[in-house]
């Protein structure tokens, strides 16, 4: 007990967790939303990774939570591409939101394609998003388009059924968006940060 | 001036072979029906003792197996002209001699290096292509023609050394017209030196003017007078195959062939192809078009290869295919992407237009797509594809799901929350509408954009949602 350690040696080997290790860097993929680039560990959408979006049911507020992002990224001359919507996107609704729909693909792709479709969009690397509605992803398939995301250094979003969130997921960032009528995300996982214990409101798009 | 010329000893036989590799032998007859002789022998049979210029029936005599396959001048010439479309990419002067191609290299030289490493390209390219050959190069076009036919890699660069280099050449290898062959040996005369130290006055009188011309085309006295070869504007191959193939896997193979030479052959007119079309030939005639289509235009052998390959595997045959062709006939320009200096992409990215022709091939020409507005104010016509006219943005609200075709609200009153839009438009097309847009929030809390008959707020029909 005599022995003085300086305070810096313990430091630097790495003995003592200190409580908050250091700020959170601006992330370099802002969501838009204030309030959500807040909680997130990466002060935004995880870089070049996988952000699973959990639905109740289609239309309750999934496109909204990316059209900023999508909007910021057409704007920077980046091409996005929307893999098998669910429904037909309105093209004068997605310009009110900013988007630039000379950079926006679309891509129809039969059940048993939207995986691949999605992967070869990822890997290519010259898309800096990439949305995607697969029915029957199972967790290697994430974890394809999850390595595919690194590859391309893209942005990936796959929206699913609520009922996956029990399954474990490769994603680096998950979401679970809760239906009206309070509208709220809940982060069920987010990579390299704890998980905020708090739902983020999600405020409507119009008026 | 410096002219190369690229002699094709085989030109007829390799055509043949490289696209039936065969071990056994193989001959090529000519002639009437029923005095058939060898017009070309493979190596194989030539060991077995046939040659060049024997009866058919002689053949038959000497050995039992082999095959015989008659000479098609046409597809010959074919070969011919695809050759000096290979060599149209080292030179604008390319020019036909009866089995050889020339071509005139002392300004490509300046693109390509020096002789001896312009020469190892265009051999690499013939070889490739699978056509044996002899090169020579010479000051006049003529005199690479007759420095092939007696050895092969000479190079006369300059017009000092080009006398010396005919010297020794053979009186029947000089191909001068026939007649001067046949009469000069007699007069003692063999070998190319001697007939150009003969008195021209004396020559003239005994074998008219048409040996002095050819004797000075020869050494650059007269201009070599060919016509040029001019690449065609269509490209078309065809390729017969040896057995009825019933699987495309087994058109995998003869399709990479011809694919590698539509890209040589657009590399050599510096141009690019945006749509093609693979015949697939059945018997009595009938056939299968396989079309490929390409957004922008390309020339890059293995993207071509790839998009033919994907159309291909879709492709249900019908029939055994019997030979395959291909057929381009529109050939744009080609203008390579540009890139930007600076570029964030990673290195190795695939650009835009590869990754959409990747994902057309697979999911079909339509799959692929993007969206604009237009000027109609009905919902159904507000967009199209592929149409980026300056629309300004909608100042009333738009939902960002839009509903093919309108749904009936379910459930009980909804909340209006912005409207009405009233839309009345669309009486002169047949189209008519006359709705009240409004924004409404559902029972169960959603978002939606619904319309009604003007003025009633009852029969509500959704068209999108405020997703």
């Amino acid at each position: 007990m005599n022995a003085v350690v300086p305070l810096s040696a313990l430091l630097d080997a790495r003995q003592v967790w200190r409580g908050r290790a250091s700020e959170v860097p601006v992330g370099d993929q802002p969501t838009g939303w204030c309030a959500l680039d807040a909680v997130l560990p990466a002060g935004g959408w995880p870089e070049a990774s996988l952000s699973e979006i959990l639905l109740p049911v289609d239309g309750v507020g999934e496109l909204r939570l990316v059209l900023p992002t999508l909007a910021r990224l057409t704007q920077g001359q980046r091409h996005v591409v929307i893999v098998s919507p669910p429904y037909a996107p309105c093209v004068a609704g997605w310009r009110q939101q900013g988007v630039d729909m000379r950079r926006v693909e679309f891509v129809d792709a039969g059940e048993k394609d939207v995986l691949w479709a999605t992967e070869q969009c990822l890997r290519s690397g010259s898309c800096a998003a990439v949305l995607a509605w697969p029915h029957h992803a199972d967790d290697r398939a994430l974890r394809r388009l999850q390595v595919a995301a690194v590859t391309g250094q893209a942005l990936a979003f796959v929206f699913r059924d609520r009922s996956h969130l029990s399954n474990a997921s490769p994603a680096a960032l998950r979401l679970e968006l809760e239906a009206p009528p309070r509208p709220q995300i809940w982060v069920r996982k987010c990579r390299g940060g704890a998980v905020p214990a708090q739902a983020i409101p999600l405020p409507r798009s119009v008026h | 001036m410096l002219w190369a010329c690229i002699y094709l000893p085989h030109l007829a036989l390799d055509g043949i072979l490289r696209r039936r590799p065969t071990e056994g032998p193989l001959v090529l007859v000519d002639g009437p029906i029923n005095a058939r002789t060898i017009v070309s022998a493979n190596d194989a049979a030539r060991t077995a003792g046939l040659h060049v210029g024997q009866r058919l029936s002689a053949a038959q005599a000497l050995l039992s197996q082999f095959e015989a396959i008659p000479y098609d001048r046409e597809s010959v010439d074919r070969w011919h002209r695809f050759l000096a479309a290979v060599a149209y990419r080292y030179s604008s002067e390319v020019s036909l001699l009866p089995h050889a191609i020339v071509l005139e290299v002392s300004k490509s030289m300046g693109l390509f290096g020096p002789w001896p490493r312009l020469e190892s390209m265009l051999r690499t390219d013939f070889t490739d292509l699978g056509f044996r050959h002899r090169l020579a190069a010479a000051p006049t076009a003529h005199a690479a023609h007759v420095l092939t036919t007696v050895s092969d890699g000479q190079a006369v660069l300059s017009v000092d050394t080009l006398r010396n280099a005919l010297q020794r050449v053979p009186i029947e290898k000089s191909r001068l017209p026939a007649n001067v062959i046949a009469a000069l040996p007699s007069m003692g005369i063999r070998t190319l030196g001697q007939v150009l130290v003969l008195p021209r006055d004396g020559l003239r009188r005994r074998f008219g003017a048409e040996l002095l011309a050819s004797l000075d085309r020869l050494t650059g006295d007269l201009p070599s007078g060919l016509a040029l070869y001019r690449p065609p504007d269509t490209f078309d191959l065809r390729i017969e195959l040896h057995h009825e193939v019933e699987n495309q896997s087994a058109l995998i193979f003869p399709v990479r062939r011809m694919v590698d030479d539509l890209a040589a052959y657009l590399a050599s007119r510096d141009g690019g192809i945006q749509r093609f079309l693979l015949r697939l030939e059945h018997r009595d005639g009938r056939y299968t078009d396989v079309s490929v289509g390409l957004l922008a235009s390309e020339r890059d052998g293995a993207m071509l290869f790839e998009f033919a390959r994907g159309r291909l595997e879709h492709v249900v045959l019908p029939e055994p295919v019997l030979a395959l062709r291909l057929i381009a006939r529109d050939l744009p320009a080609f203008v390579p992407a540009g890139r930007d200096l600076f570029d964030e992409r990673p290195a190795n990215a695939l650009p835009i237009e590869q990754l959409r022709e990747r994902l057309r091939a697979r999911l079909g020409d339509g799959a692929v797509y993007r969206l604009g507005s237009t000027q109609d104010p009905r919902p159904e016509r507000a967009q199209r594809e592929a149409t980026h006219d300056e629309v300004p943005v909608e100042p009333h609200p738009r939902p960002t799901w839009l509903l093919q075709r309108p749904i009936p609200l379910r459930g009980g009153d909804p909340i209006i929350l912005a409207g009405p839009e009233r839309l009345e438009t669309g009486w002169w097309d047949g189209g008519e509408v006359c709705r009240d847009y409004y924004v409404i929030e559902t029972s169960l809390g959603q978002e939606a954009w619904a319309f009604c008959a003007p003025d009633e707020q009852i029969g509500w029909m959704i068209h999108g949602w405020f997703a």
